[in-house]
């Protein structure tokens, strides 16, 4: 994985909002699902499909990738969107989400879409399959290979208790293989975590676990980059990057509103909020306005 | 009479047979299948000893991954193994395992379609003095309602370790039901085994009654089978190790053969082996049934031999039974 220099910064800004576009535009068309999860996630996205990620898309199943377990399959929109924008599938496609006969089901099914390292949907059950995998890795004498498994986590999801289960048995076994990531957005259906269940101190609480904790700010590319490069560098440990994120990001009108966790634009909302992304939040003309 | 070509044990009706735990066989079989496949590891939560993982974890150290008391995690994180390309065995407890990682089962090995082993030991009443607590008795009902997954139900330890070794071959999620108690010995190493085919261990003339039965009750089946006999009833008794796929030729042979049937499970009657027979019969051949199984209710603390009296599923409750389905 390469430094990043200053164009493919930008180059990762292209992409995490054209990511935002395909969510907003795929959301419309639904009429329903989650909005401020994705949006929210676009970055990390971004940097882990277009930079960080060992993965061939042409080649799917190719043993030596690695692994990208999504435990908050309700945030699908960014890996469908991510996904399609990276060659997976045709961009044309992510108009089907959530439909009768979409591959694109309203939570990602991998009998659908082999690709994907996981089903997911039900809370709290992504950290356990990745400690598996990365176990698995470790009978072959492969947790040293320079393959990862990432488990990318929602905050709604510590209170899970298979979360913690997991989450010692990596300790327990060390396994540097392993980096989760836990969308800090401060959101759930419900209202905000801390109102809801207080997740804090949530660093704290891993470093209890036996893990290495990062904090970083989930939009600054460099950062993420960074936090993943030390991860690596770390072998006593698993690592968790805690990504402080806004949720709705990019859309002034969902960002930091939990009302946005599980509801969709409408059609009028959708432009609005294509406008803003494809102005930048007004910063340049837009070819479509 | 007893079925030759299922070269049964030859000193069955003898009151030494010899009585072996069904998770014995597990145990055996585990280690067998760990030899002949690398991929085979094994994964249990804190129960290594009495879910006979223990030859395994001790051969194989580094195929062996110890859970800790957390059963949804047990099964999670096999799911993750089976991703990478190994064939997970879990084991614990039925009660704990399907019984508290259902939904674990449902959406990390079911509907991720993963090739995971999921071997549920100490199931029904006779785990005896442990209690109602500990006595699964649902778990046959809710993992054959999981699309993909399969349910077999070994009869004695000759069979669980024959189980044990196509399950490692059948790629896959497949539930696999244990006793604790010595059962006695039914099977040879020369019986006949296929997985998901019904086994007619005792066959008849002019049978009255179709015995279908699965478990340590196949043998209480054989016994009630040979006392009938001496009173002038032919039955037939079925061995349905295999619940789920079902062998729908088999128990349909035995309804028209026999014309009535009983079946025998240490389980709930609701949604348990007599269920899916039931199912299978209402669509293809509706005859009268009996049930022998717990019926909707919690078990106890006793002795194994007290409880499945005290429940109706010893010898004597077949045979009335079969009696009853008779008279009908």
């Amino acid at each position: 994985m390469p430094h990043l220099h200053d164009n493919k910064i930008e180059k990762l800004e292209e992409k995490a909002n054209m990511i935002r576009e395909s969510i907003i535009e795929m959301l419309v068309e639904a009429g329903s699902g989650h909005t401020a999860g994705p949006l929210g996630m676009a970055d990390v996205f971004a940097a882990f499909y277009f930079h960080i990620l060992k993965h061939d898309p042409k080649n799917s199943s190719w043993p030596e990738r690695d692994r990208l377990v999504m435990s908050n399959g309700h945030i699908c929109p960014v890996l469908y969107a991510t996904m399609a924008h990276a060659g997976y599938f045709p961009l044309d496609e992510l108009k089907t989400l959530r439909k009768f006969g979409s591959r694109l089901q309203g939570h990602p099914h991998r009998e659908y879409m082999p690709w994907l390292e996981n089903s997911s949907g039900p809370l709290g059950l992504g950290l356990a399959q990745a400690v598996g995998m990365a176990l698995g890795l470790r009978v072959d004498g492969k947790e040293s290979s320079g393959q990862y498994v990432y488990a990318f986590l929602s905050d709604g999801e510590q209170e899970c208790g298979l979360t913690w289960e997991a989450a010692m048995l990596a300790g327990k076994n060390k396994l540097h293989n392993l980096i989760a990531l836990i969308d800090r957005n401060n959101i759930q259906i419900d209202g905000f975590t801390e109102d809801v269940m207080p997740l804090e101190p949530l660093a704290d609480k891993w470093r209890a676990f036996n893990w290495h904790v990062l904090e970083i700010d989930g939009h600054d590319f460099e950062e993420i980059v960074s936090a993943v490069e030390e991860a690596k560098a770390i072998f006593e440990k698993p690592t968790v990057i805690i990504l402080h994120n806004i949720p709705g990001k990019g859309v002034s009108f969902a960002e930091k509103h939990f009302e946005w966790h599980g509801k969709p634009p409408n059609k009028e909302e959708g432009k609005i909020a294509l406008d803003e992304l494809r102005t930048l939040g007004g910063k340049i003309i837009s070819e479509h306005q | 009479m007893i079925n030759e070509s299922q070269k049964l044990n030859p000193k069955l009706f003898d009151t030494d047979v010899e009585k072996v735990p069904i998770r014995n066989g597990f145990g055996e079989g585990l280690l067998q299948a760990g030899v002949e496949d690398e991929r085979v590891v094994g994964l249990c939560a804190d129960l290594t000893e009495s879910t006979k993982m223990l030859a395994f974890a001790e051969k194989f150290p580094k195929r062996y991954i110890e859970i800790g008391v957390a059963e949804q995690n047990l099964a999670a994180t096999a799911s993750g193994v089976a991703a990478v390309g190994k064939i997970p065995f879990l084991s614990s407890y039925a009660v704990f395992s399907p019984g508290r990682n259902w939904e674990q089962i449902r959406t990390t090995i079911c509907y991720n379609n993963r090739n995971v082993k999921i071997v549920g030991s100490h199931a029904g009443v006779s785990v005896g003095p442990d209690g109602g607590s500990h006595q699964a008795l649902e778990d046959i009902a809710i993992m054959r309602a999981l699309p993909r997954m399969r349910v077999v139900v070994p009869a004695d330890s000759i069979e669980a370790r024959k189980v044990t070794l196509a399950a490692a071959k059948n790629d896959g999620p497949i539930y696999i039901r244990l006793a604790r108690e010595k059962t006695p010995v039914v099977t040879t190493v020369d019986s006949p085994f296929e997985f998901g085919k019904a086994n007619l261990l005792w066959n008849s003339e002019k049978p009255q009654v179709g015995i279908i039965a699965c478990g340590p009750l196949v043998y209480n089946s054989l016994v009630a089978a040979k006392s009938l006999e001496a009173e002038g009833i032919q039955v037939l008794v079925l061995n349905l190790h295999t619940i789920k796929p079902l062998d729908i030729d088999a128990v349909v042979a035995v309804a028209k053969k026999a014309g009535r049937v009983v079946t025998c499970e240490e389980h709930q009657v609701v949604g348990g082996m007599g269920s899916a027979v039931a199912e299978v019969f209402a669509q293809n051949y509706p005859v009268p049934m009996e049930f022998i199984g717990v019926k909707d209710q919690f078990g106890q603390s006793g002795k194994p031999e007290e409880l499945i009296e005290h429940y109706g599923m010893g010898v004597k409750s077949i045979m009335e039974a079969v009696k009853r389905v008779v008279s009908r």
